[in-house]
């Protein structure tokens, strides 16, 4: 454990650069889970096998010989099916419920998922070579794949498209009525069970664009779903429900510690420094609510 | 009451025979019925938290993990160096003598009981006061960074696992192992369940109910909640820390991820079974654990490959279809054998409301 990241000013830029088009990503996921949990009250342990599997459909199709950009338009179109799908097979039946049966229950999807994939895919890392090159920056000292610039760029696109989507279109509206009151959007003629699987589908299809731009940045393997989950669950409770810049500044902030991590405490503990940033943020945040509630008294 | 006292008696001395008997009746599954009793204590101690209290937690599988190391660190440490063990795969060029072996997995059993405890104890505070789904995913991110990170730590072994300390080669009965690990474990089961049979005879156990049920008003009420689901936490952290301890000596392996800190098995496991038993019962997580290790046992080798595929479902069709288990079902049908008096009148008046 040297702490080469502080000798080396240039490693900092790389590291920052990195960890803000990482961030990019991450919120774009975060953003799926923010809709879900505002719209159903669901919190779904599944999501990130939903971006795992989105990236391997974006990898099914480089195999086939397209070139794996193109993931970012299929992987979204079948992801929305999947995710259809799994709410009226599933999720449906635990909107209404605790909180925590909407836990267990994705948590259950999640494993199915997560063996089904290496039954299908294999359990090796896989990663779609997208063939972009690399950009160097200040005299070669600090290289960018083009690839990550690429993901970052798509992601903000979506992003700014479904935020349109959902101001204008009649859907969107939808939407943000349940989100409000769902009773009394059932109440205004708004059919809530098409809206929550649509609303699931959404979630499904960012998932899967998601995962089509991680399967050409970073890598794929079936079991690291969760570690997505809890990123996007993250940015979530820092960033607040429905709020989209406080996503995207909550998710590059997330990018920017991991990047860090990684340089100053090693790679092998990267996942485990997510997980306890996790317990701290939750942590913090009784402390701050605590607080308030004394303040109340 | 006499009478149902009897009752009571017969059973358990019953059931104390069988488990007794148990290793000499199916001596090939000796190894099974050591994984079943810790499976209960999992499940028993798990809803305490989950049934009892309310308090969903993924992370009493932190505690487990935390004990078998524990154990095993505490058992070679004794008297080898920690570090060479786990670098040269330990038992090749140290051996335990029998009376090191069992000293050592006496007193890191002791370790691993204490530990846990305390750490409980320490972070019981700042988690505990995380309400609902927070308090889930919080748990759920505590004991996946314990595996991430004790995957990380040269001293016990990293990523390439820790060997626990063979039973000693001098004791030639080749069923002393599996027996020993059984009694092990079978004690630790009639512990814990004395233990949890004696808090639901307690006020205790009112408290956390009501905490369940409505944690702001049981404050309102002038209890101090923070204490008691501190206290209850540590309860349970005790026994998973030696069911741990027990685990890593019989599986005499320990991997960080899918041994110790196994919350895609073990830890999903005990929230199941309590949850297939039903939750908030005595017998409910006895039961439930029981038919989902005959369950497992019976499936597993059928459907070789699919098993995590099965599990997956089954943890969906329980929580979504069953959520209140197999004694909840029971008492919603006969809810006389529960000791509910049922209002004729008001039966039939809700008869008529449906």
């Amino acid at each position: 454990m040297d702490f080469l990241i502080f000798k080396a000013p240039m490693l900092m830029v790389q590291a920052s650069l990195d960890g803000i088009l990482l961030g990019i990503l991450f919120a774009l996921i975060a953003y799926g889970m923010a809709l879900q949990w505002g719209v159903m009250n669901i919190i779904n342990i599944a999501q990130g096998d939903l971006v795992i599997l989105g990236g391997y459909i974006a990898y099914t199709i480089y195999l086939w010989g397209i070139h794996p950009a193109w993931g970012v338009i299929i992987s979204p179109i079948i992801m929305f099916f999947v995710g259809w799908g799994l709410y009226k097979l599933v999720i449906n039946k635990v909107v209404d419920r605790d909180l925590f049966i909407s836990i267990l229950a994705t948590f259950g999807i999640a494993i199915v998922f997560q063996q089904l994939m290496n039954f299908i895919f294999g359990a090796d890392v896989v990663v779609a070579q997208s063939e972009y090159g690399t950009t160097m920056l200040f005299d070669n000292s600090v290289t960018l794949p083009n690839s990550k610039i690429f993901s970052a760029f798509i992601s903000v696109l979506y992003a700014i498209a479904l935020v349109i989507y959902m101001r204008k279109s009649k859907l969107g509206r939808a939407i943000r009525a349940t989100a409000q009151n769902a009773r009394a959007a059932k109440i205004l003629g708004v059919d809530t069970e098409k809206v929550y699987a649509a609303t699931f589908g959404i979630n499904a299809a960012l998932c899967g664009i998601a995962g089509a731009l991680i399967s050409i940045t970073l890598t794929l393997h079936p079991y690291v779903g969760l570690p997505y989950t809890v990123r996007s669950f993250m940015i979530v409770i820092v960033a607040g429900l429905g709020n989209l810049p406080a996503v995207a500044v909550s998710g590059m902030g997330l990018g920017l510690f991991e990047e860090f991590a990684d340089y100053i405490l090693g790679t092998e503990f990267r996942i485990g420094a997510v997980f306890l940033l996790l317990v701290l943020i939750l942590v913090y945040r009784r402390f701050k609510l605590s607080r308030k509630r004394e303040y109340l008294k | 009451m006499e009478k149902v006292k009897q009752k009571d008696l017969i059973l358990y001395s019953g059931l104390i025979i069988l488990g007794l008997a148990a290793p000499y009746l199916f001596s090939a599954f000796k190894v099974q019925l050591t994984y079943l009793c810790v499976l209960i204590v999992l499940a028993m101690t798990w809803n305490l938290q989950g049934g009892e209290m309310g308090y969903n937690t993924f992370g009493n599988i932190l505690f487990y993990g935390l004990g078998m190391y524990l154990t095993a660190s505490v058992q070679v440490g004794m008297f080898f160096p920690l570090a060479e063990w786990t670098e040269s795969g330990g038992e090749k060029t140290f051996v335990h003598t029998t009376a090191q072996y069992f000293q050592g997995i006496g007193v890191g059993l002791l370790v691993a009981a204490i530990i846990p405890t305390i750490i409980a104890g320490a972070i019981g505070y700042a988690i505990l006061g995380l309400r609902g789904h927070y308090f889930a995913i919080c748990t759920l991110g505590l004991g996946i960074a314990a595996g991430e990170i004790a995957g990380g730590i040269e001293i016990i072994g990293a990523g390439q696992g820790f060997t626990t300390p063979p039973f000693p080669a001098e004791i030639v009965d080749t069923e002393a192992r599996g027996k020993f690990f059984y009694f092990l474990s079978f004690a630790l089961l009639v512990g814990t369940f004395i233990f949890v049979k004696y808090i639901y005879g307690s006020r205790f156990r009112l408290i956390l109910n009501a905490i369940r049920d409505n944690e702001d008003k049981a404050e309102a009420m002038g209890i101090q909640t923070m204490k008691y689901k501190i206290v209850g936490w540590m309860c349970s952290a005790f026994f998973c820390g030696l069911a741990g301890g027990i685990m890593g000596g019989l599986i005499g392996y320990i991997d960080s991820t899918d041994v110790a800190f196994d919350g895609r098995e073990m830890g999903v496991f005990m929230v199941l079974m309590a949850i297939l038993g039903g939750k908030g019962t005595l017998w409910g997580p006895v039961i439930g654990a029981t038919l989902f290790h005959f369950f497992k046992e019976g499936l597993w080798t059928l459907i070789l490959g699919w098993q995590y595929v099965a599990l997956g479902v089954l943890i969906v069709v329980i929580v979504v279809y069953f959520p209140e288990g197999l004694m909840g079902w029971l008492r919603e049908k006969y809810p006389e054998r529960f000791g509910e008096v049922i209002d004729e009148k008001d039966r039939k008046a809700q008869v008529e409301l449906k």
